[in-house]
Parts: C-alpha cells; structure tokens; sequence
C-alpha cells in the first residue's frame, strides 16, 4: 500500500505526527493512554514533568493560530523544554529565505522538533523529510490536509465521556470541503472503530470523495442527528471560503446551524463538540456552545494533555546517542 | 518462595511499626513505586491498617534514561489522592538497586508538595547502588552480581525471579 511511513522509525514508533493516515488503531490507543497519564500532571503542585529538560521545541506557524500555539507551548513547557515561538508571516519570508533556509538555520541552533502550522496541505510532510535524523516534526495543521493532534484530543474528549467507541454514531457537521480538522477525525474514528461516522452539510461544503473514507453523507441536518452519541460542528471557514458556496450566514444557521430544537433529534446524553473558535449564531447557537452537553472548553483542556503525549512520544523515539 | 515473602513482609511491617511508634508518627502516607513497588505496598498498608488510600506513582516522566531509551509504553497515571505538605511518608519499592527510582520517586513526589519525611522501604535490596540513596527497612538483602537480575512476580502470588543475564 504504502512505501514506508515516514512518520515511524524502523522499530515503528512514532517519530513524526504529520496525519492520522497509517496509523494503526494500538498506535492511536497509546497516543490517548499516554495522554491519559499526562493529563494527571495538572493535578501536581508544580505542573511541570522533567521528561524534555534540555530539549528546545519551535513552534514554527506560517499561519496564525492562537489558541494551538498556545496550547503546543503549555504542553513543551508542561515537559519542561524550551520553546521558541516563530511568526513566520512576519519573519523571513519577507526577506525572501526559503523554507529550507530557516529550517537550516534553526538547526544550527539544535532545535529538537519543530511544531509546523502552515497554509498549504503537505508543508509538515515535506519538512520532515528534509529535517536532520534527530530532530521531529509535529503537523499542527497544514492546508486542506490534516490537523492530527486536534483529531486526538477529540479522540481523547470523546474517551473519557463515552467510554469505548465501538457503539458511537458520530455526526460531523459543516464545512468538510475545506476542514483538515475533519479529514482527521474521520480517519481517527474509523480507525478507532466506530460505529457510524456521518457528515452533515450542503452539497457545496462535502469533497465528492469523501464517501471513499466510508463516511455517509448527509444534506439534512434534523435526519443526519437522528439518534447519535456525539455531534461535531465545524467552524465555518470564511477565510478559506471563495466564491458563492453559501448564500448567506443567516440562511446557513437556519440550515445548518446547532440549535436545542435540532439537536432534539441526537439522543439525550448526546455530547457537543466544536474544534474552536466558534462563530456564535452562525454554525452553533450560543445556548448550545454555553449549554450543559457541550464540551467545547474541555476539549481545549484535553489539547494540552495530547499534545504531551505526541510530543513526548515522537521525541523518546530518538535512536541511539544521548540528548 | 511464596512463604518466605509473606514473612518477609511480616519483618518489614513489624520494623515500621516500632519506627513509627519511636517517632510518634500516627498516621503516615504511604506510596508504593509501579509496579512491583505497589504490590509490596498493598501488602504492607493492608499489615499496617493504614487509613488513608495508598498513593502509585509511575515515575516514567521522571526517569534518567529517557533520551537514551525513550519512554515506557505502559506508563500510568501516578496517583496520589492526598496532600503530601506535611506528611510523613513511606515509600516502597520492590527491588532496590541502582538507586535512580528512587530518586525519580523523590523528585515527582516533591513536584506534589513539600513531605515532613520519607522514608523508604524494599523488599529487597541488592547491592549495585550508583546514587547515595539507602533503604530504612529491607526485607532481605541479597549480594548479587551485575549479572544477575532479580525480579518481583505478581500481584498474586508475590514471587521472587533471579535471572541471569549476559
């Protein structure tokens, strides 16, 4: 199927986190293990585990993203590395170096990982296969494509609230043209062994392929939650929205937007989930963001814990020579 | 074997007893070390009548050789279901030997608060030592080579494996 993985080592272990894609359903289930237990270090006086002392972690972000920089670094200091945080829209790249300039040259510096956010879908990929043997790269988001570890803390969020995943029927609702954040999560569900995995929008927002990752598809938001355990909105993505894919804001909350009244159709202990940030009154209501099923804030917490756990992970597998 | 460790842990149990009554200690925490580390532990709290629960620690995120051989799969959640400022602990582990988890041990435990005292209790202690670390009550002492290696089997029953190794 596939050559070799350049996410895994020989021993295939995790040395990169660039997409769920071909990862196995144990590689996914350690990766929420491990995470399990760093989730335990908040709980600690000094909320600080001494496993990356001396390692220096760059948060390299050609795109700006707050709440996952912030997330990424709470997590490398959380191991206790040092993190270095770049902007690349207001770094280099104006001066004209290219990538593999800057990558050079933060090598030279002896970064250990770089954590990689970019606008176009393959970035972190091609950076890992450029970087040095002993340093790893961390997909935080690139283009269209993936945006792996906010498909694991939502592994993680729906673990810890519905226990296994193999009775769940999961409905992903909104933009999944343009979302790598749904790419991702249907792949980590179908791994994980879900039940059912559907998503829910206009004709206009679903990729023609994407029944391909065995997901059903729907067009209408009422028979789409009909009876599932978990519902997904997406954030409505209007900076990477061009031309008339929708006819108005107003007109797709009526359709598509979140409400109580909707949502009367998914089963009562149905718990809501949206990646951030959130466009109150456009895809979800401000009384189900703010309401008693939702898990949006806890979500974020669990990005910390996730994001110990790749990082540390990806990091341990480091062959031979000492740090 | 079985036998013997019973008794051992009988021994272990008397001795902290008498050390807690001479220090007027009357109610110590204790945490046992994953995961031989809490069998022994389990035994000795239950022999003890301790009241508060018994605290786990997995010091994987505090281990030396993380750079060198990367993290433990099977790592678990430490576990301690109390405020450690103030309290006099004791510690177990099931085989003491270098020295490094138990200052692994100390450095997470010490991450959760600031303890009266620790002390540290093992089943068994052989030999090897490479920190100046040493145990308050031991139930055997062995002498045993760089060669050898000496495991604890269980949670039921407890068993004590020497291995040679090459």
């Amino acid at each position: 199927m596939m050559s070799r993985n350049i996410q895994l080592d020989e021993q295939g272990r995790l040395r990169h986190f660039l997409s769920i894609e071909g990862l196995k359903r144990s590689q996914l289930v350690d990766i929420l293990d491990l995470a399990e237990s760093f989730a335990g270090v908040t709980e600690q006086a000094v909320k600080k585990v001494p496993l990356l002392r001396g390692k220096t972690i760059v948060n390299l972000f050609f795109e700006a993203s707050t709440r996952t920089r912030v997330t990424f670094e709470l997590a490398a200091k959380r191991l206790s590395a040092d993190v270095l945080n770049i902007n690349m829209d207001i770094s280099s790249t104006v001066k004209g170096e290219t990538l593999l300039d800057t990558l050079q040259n933060l090598e030279a510096m002896h970064c250990d990982m770089f954590v990689v956010r970019h606008p176009d879908s393959g970035a972190a990929n091609f950076i890992a296969q450029h970087v040095l043997p002993h340093v790893h790269v961390i997909n935080a988001g690139d283009g269209r494509h993936a945006h792996p570890t906010q498909a694991m803390l939502d592994m993680f969020t729906i673990r810890r609230i519905k226990g296994e995943f193999a009775p769940l029927t999961v409905a992903i609702i909104g933009d999944i043209m343009h979302s790598r954040v749904a790419r991702s999560q249907i792949n980590a569900l179908t791994t994980l062994g879900v039940n059912e995995v559907r998503v829910i929008a206009p004709r206009t927002l679903i990729p023609k392929e994407v029944e391909d990752l065995g997901v059903h598809v729907h067009h209408d938001l009422r028979q789409g939650l009909r009876d599932v355990d978990v519902v997904i909105a997406l954030r409505l993505q209007y900076e990477r929205m061009q031309g008339a894919l929708l006819p108005s804001e107003h007109e797709y909350f009526q359709l598509y937007g979140l409400t109580e009244d909707k949502l009367g159709q998914a089963k009562p202990d149905a718990m809501i989930m949206h990646p951030g940030p959130i466009n109150r009154g456009v895809e979800i209501a401000s009384g189900v963001a703010d309401g008693p099923r939702s898990v949006i804030l806890q979500q974020v917490t669990h990005g910390i814990a996730v994001r110990m756990a790749v990082m540390a992970m990806a990091m341990g597998s480091t062959p031979g020579k000492e740090g | 074997m079985k036998d013997d460790i019973e008794a051992m842990l009988e021994t272990m149990a008397e001795e902290l007893r008498a050390r807690l009554a001479a220090l007027q200690v009357t109610n110590p925490l204790m945490i046992g070390i994953h995961s031989g580390g809490v069998w022994v532990a389990e035994r000795l709290h239950a022999l003890l009548g301790l009241q508060e629960p018994l605290g786990k620690l997995d010091i994987s995120f505090y281990r030396d050789d993380f750079s060198r051989i990367g993290l433990n799969p099977a790592v678990r959640p430490s576990q301690l279901p109390f405020t450690v400022d103030g309290r006099y602990i004791i510690l177990v582990d099931d085989v003491l030997y270098t020295g490094r988890t138990v200052r692994a041990a100390l450095n997470e435990i010490f991450d959760y608060g600031r303890p009266d005292a620790v002390i540290l209790a093992t089943l068994v202690d052989r030999g090897g030592r490479e920190l100046p670390i040493q145990a308050d009550v031991v139930g055997k002492s062995m002498a045993l080579s760089a060669h050898e290696h000496v495991k604890l089997a269980g949670p039921v029953p407890l068993q004590l494996i020497i291995k040679q190794t090459p």
